[in-house]
């Protein structure tokens, strides 16, 4: 399952989304606004994605765990719009059989989703603001 | 002939919208497209050497010559999730 959402993310959703029979452990993995960047404070993050090829790269990222790590389920979402200090604007979800492969493909879709999925991010701070210039994909 | 433009972020603000049609000469590559837009709008001259371009929701070489009627999305670089 592999979402772009402007609502704030269910968690327990995600985590049952990805039960499966065959797995031993579920790995999960949020990413959460930070409230300072540079030392600057930030006032909250705006994030802007492309929406169809988000969707599309995050299912070649998955496929792509399963056929590495042997992932039972996976699911990702990432949240869009203004997101306040502390709030999810990532979870991944995953199941394996054992716990090696599941934090291994864990952090491989993380690194992966920052490498090549089209999602912005704006920084605004009191007194101004920036699109952060994260990776350039490819 | 005329191409479809689909703008995020800072190419969004630069140019003021999201979605646009440009017309651009027969054979005209993505990089290409890039200066027509650029000479147009001089705030995104300066993404154009970190920008990479998609067609069909599939990245795809600056070098690629665009046909009529596609949808070229501009991508900035991402920075998707957190800096973690």
């Amino acid at each position: 399952m592999y979402r772009v959402t402007d609502q704030p993310i269910d968690v327990e959703a995600m985590i049952k989304s990805v039960d499966d029979p065959r797995s031993g452990a579920i790995v999960t993995f949020l990413g959460v606004v930070r409230g300072f960047s540079q030392g600057k404070k930030v006032n909250y993050l705006e994030y802007e994605a492309f929406d169809e090829m988000a969707i599309k790269k995050m299912a070649e990222i998955g496929a792509e765990t399963k056929e590495k790590w042997g992932v039972d389920k996976i699911a990702v979402t990432h949240r869009v719009g203004r997101l306040e200090i502390g709030e999810a604007s990532i979870v991944i979800a995953l199941s394996t059989p054992h716990r090696k492969e599941g934090f291994e493909a864990c952090h491989y879709t993380i690194d992966r989703i920052k490498e090549i999925v089209p999602v912005w991010k704006k920084e605004v701070w009191e007194d101004g603001e920036v699109w952060v210039e994260g990776h350039k994909p490819i | 002939m005329k191409v479809r433009l689909r703008l995020f972020a800072s190419f969004r603000e630069a140019v003021g919208q999201d979605r646009m049609e440009i017309q651009v000469p027969e054979g005209s590559t993505m990089a290409q497209i890039m200066e027509v837009l650029a000479a147009k709008y001089p705030k995104i001259a300066g993404l154009a050497a970190s920008t990479v371009f998609a067609v069909d929701e599939e990245y795809v070489s600056p070098d690629r010559i665009a046909q009529e009627g596609d949808e070229i999305v501009f991508i900035p670089p991402v920075s998707g999730g957190t800096n973690v």
